[in-house]
């Protein structure tokens, strides 16, 4: 199947701005897909609110676009109810880890089988530039006009520690590695969380000057290393990009399922 | 390994939205952008298969077809 | 064959009509008086295969058995009053998406944390308009435990049918104490499923475009058909849509369905309504009282009757108007400040003669209560 089945064609060109990273993302997604050569009746795309949450609308798969922050209770539910379905959950930052937090920790708690991609770009792009939990201090934004004094977290340490199976990050300058990342993540049994840091030009670059498209992406280029690089090494300030956490844990339809099967026997007996 | 011999790179001007990433990334300078502000071939000769306009571009506008018929797929 | 005959709590009796009725994903968080409803179902559900799950709060329960029900399951969860005030949007959210999905809210007393362990029905017109816009709801209520089963099958039937969250107005009177119930056979009482589609594979199915009857074929997520569900306004393919003429077309589809319908939604009982002078019209734990007052004053030849209603939205208008036409007063019994005594008001020939005979401290409205307060209005006094 080439990548173009993958996508809803009527709805193209899409409704995000020139140069957005999750553009880029989408991209990436769907080559993932493909390499995975899942069945596109297997596949449920469960999204948020946000300019990220549109992507679900793009894509021939079930998708279910919800409400802002609740994309992997959604999901839950469908993953829980029929396991054998594949569920993508891209989210934005906001809406997977302001409003979303709560759900998020959970999701990760109980390593159910999903995976989750945060479109991290440090912004409420769809309502018109305020800033998230993620921009950080220092951030112009249409509710921070004298710069943001929120601090950020990582989103990494976060999701390791609440549990998620497997966690990775990259960006969308990196977009075959994004494309590496969210296939292995797919797989993964367990819940899987990629970050993928995605351009905003026309909120964020504009208004703290970090330029177009393009001179986002050289950022991430620039400020960003691979896991285990001489590049991270010697700078360890630089953003660290690869796999942090890829272990086996007990999936929670898997580990439900056997409460099934006690229940059924304890019920005969 | 045998360098790849590009057929043609397909650029879906409906759906390209000029952002010049593509243009900017390329490492052999092969595209630009037209009056249009959309994305041109100019130096196909120049292009080393790398494909990276193709997986980068936030439009899904751009296709690479190598010379053995073999496309993005 | 032998019926199963229990002595339980009304919220058991609840679980007993969802399982009958088929519920096979229940998404809950425990909160008083519900609870039990999420204790029991964790123990029963995975008996018969089904699945139970406690999410991380109330909004998430929620959010959960909508994505349950879209991959073809019947699904419930269970509250009270905090609890639904959180869940609205979601309600809303399945209502603009039409998802099929039971909402059990055992009432306590509110506002806010209320009164956890004691009774109220303050929560009637929140069911009504607790989400934001203009939507239709459908809410049940019942006074027994053999109704209460009753009901909640109910409740399933009217999802199914109408693709849409039905309410199960219960109250923690009803839902905690002990009565009999009568479990009924299989096939005694009719399950309805969600209709679904017959477009064969790879053939353009519409999620949202209803057939000549009104009806919504759905399709499982994971089937056939790939489509998109939002609770944005959408076309009948279930794509984002703001167009004017979607929009409004719609709203009065979403708000038609369930109001078009209210003669077959409606469910109610009589109690010595003929020749009745004065009417109570009642509903829950409330009409338990009503009905005890009504029983005892026949034999001192008052004729009292009780309309007990157990749909209290869409509101029977016409239903109320008709059994209370030749009434001298009617009597609203509730406890509350009063939710039901508008929409009576608002129906009977005779507005200034509906009177509110409530209780509002958290104990159950007495026979005493509701008699006192008839006596005053009969100009009798204490």
């Amino acid at each position: 199947m080439a990548v173009k089945d993958y996508l809803r064609e009527r709805f193209f060109p899409h409704m995000w701005c020139p140069g957005c990273g999750h553009g880029t993302i989408l991209n990436a997604l769907v080559r993932a897909v493909e390499q995975l050569q899942l069945p596109k009746n297997e596949i449920v795309m469960v999204s948020g609110i946000g300019c990220s949450a549109r992507i679900s609308g793009y894509v021939d798969f079930h998708s279910l676009h919800t409400l802002h922050g609740r994309a992997l209770a959604f999901a839950t539910g469908v993953k829980l109810s029929q396991p054998r379905l594949k569920v993508l959950v891209p989210m934005g930052d906001g809406d997977a880890l302001a409003i979303g937090g709560n759900h998020f920790i959970h999701a990760a708690r109980r390593n159910i089988d999903i995976t989750a991609i945060v479109m991290n770009n440090r912004i409420y792009g769809m309502t018109g530039g305020q800033f998230s939990p993620l921009s950080g201090p220092g951030v112009k934004a249409t509710t921070a006009p004298y710069r943001t004094i929120d601090s950020s977290f990582d989103v990494v340490e976060l999701a390791r520690a609440a549990g998620a199976s497997f966690v990775a990050r990259t960006t969308a300058y990196h977009a075959k590695e994004c494309t590496e990342l969210l296939a292995q993540a797919i797989v993964h049994k367990g819940f899987s969380v990629v970050e993928i840091l995605s351009q905003c030009p026309t909120h964020f670059g504009r208004k703290n000057k970090e330029g177009d498209a393009v001179s986002m992406l050289g950022l991430y280029k620039e400020n960003t290393a691979k896991l285990g690089s001489k590049a991270l090494e010697e700078n360890p300030g630089l953003i660290p990009r690869g796999i942090f956490v890829e272990k086996e844990r007990p999936e929670y339809c898997e580990e439900y399922d056997k409460i099934i099967v006690q229940a059924m026997k304890e019920k005969q007996s | 390994m045998a360098r790849q011999k590009l057929k043609t790179i397909m650029i879906n001007r409906d759906w390209c939205k000029g952002c010049g990433i593509c243009v900017s990334l390329c490492p052999t300078k092969v595209l630009e952008l037209d009056a249009a502000d959309k994305a041109t071939v100019v130096r196909p000769e120049e292009c080393i298969c790398c494909r990276m306009c193709e997986l980068r571009c936030p439009d899904l506008a751009i296709e690479v077809e190598l010379e053995e018929g073999k496309e993005n797929g | 064959m032998v019926k199963k005959i229990r002595f339980v709590q009304g919220n058991e009796a609840c679980v007993e009509g969802a399982l009958y009725a088929g519920l096979d994903f229940f998404a809950g968080y425990p909160i008083t008086p519900s609870t039990e409803i999420a204790e029991q179902l964790s123990e029963r559900l995975p008996e018969i295969g089904g699945k139970f799950i406690q999410m991380e709060d109330e909004i998430a329960s929620m959010c959960a058995i909508i994505g349950a029900s879209l991959t073809g399951k019947k699904v419930m969860t269970a509250t009270s009053g905090p609890g639904f005030s959180l869940k609205q949007e979601a309600i809303g959210y399945a209502c603009m998406a039409e998802i099929p999905c039971v909402i059990a809210n055992i009432q306590r007393g509110g506002p806010s944390t209320g009164n956890p362990t004691h009774v109220s029905q303050g929560d009637v017109n929140q069911a009504r308009w607790g989400t934001h816009g203009d939507h239709a709801i459908i809410a049940l209520t019942a006074s027994n435990h053999q109704d209460v089963f009753r009901m909640t099958v109910d409740a399933f039937n009217m999802a199914e049918t109408y693709r849409t969250p039905v309410i199960l107005l219960f109250d923690e009177v009803v839902g905690h104490m002990r009565e009999k119930l009568v479990v009924p056979d299989p096939g005694e009482l009719e399950i309805v499923d969600r209709l679904r589609t017959s477009v064969a594979k790879d053939v353009d199915y519409h999620p949202y475009l209803p057939r000549e009857d009104g009806r919504l074929p759905m399709s499982d997520f994971g089937g056939e058909h790939r489509y998109n569900v939002t609770g944005l306004f959408h076309d009948m393919w279930g794509f984002p849509s703001n167009n004017p003429k979607l929009v409004s077309g719609l709203l009065r589809h979403l708000v038609d369905k369930i109001e078009n319908n209210v003669q077959t939604i409606t469910r109610y009982k009589e109690h010595f309504l003929e020749g009745a002078e004065y009417i109570l019209v009642s509903y829950g734990s409330s009409a338990r009282s009503a009905i005890h007052l009504a029983l005892n004053r026949r034999d001192k030849g008052e004729k009292i009757g009780v309309l007990e209603l157990q749909s209290l939205w869409p509101f029977p208008r016409e239903l109320v108007k008709e059994k209370c036409a030749d009434a001298k007063a009617v009597l609203v019994v509730e406890m509350n400040m009063g939710q039901i005594l508008t929409q009576v008001k608002a129906a009977v020939n005779k507005p200034d003669r509906v009177f509110l005979a409530n209780r509002i401290d958290g104990k159950l409205i007495t026979p005493s209560d509701i008699k006192q307060l008839l006596r005053v209005i009969q100009g009798r006094g204490v």
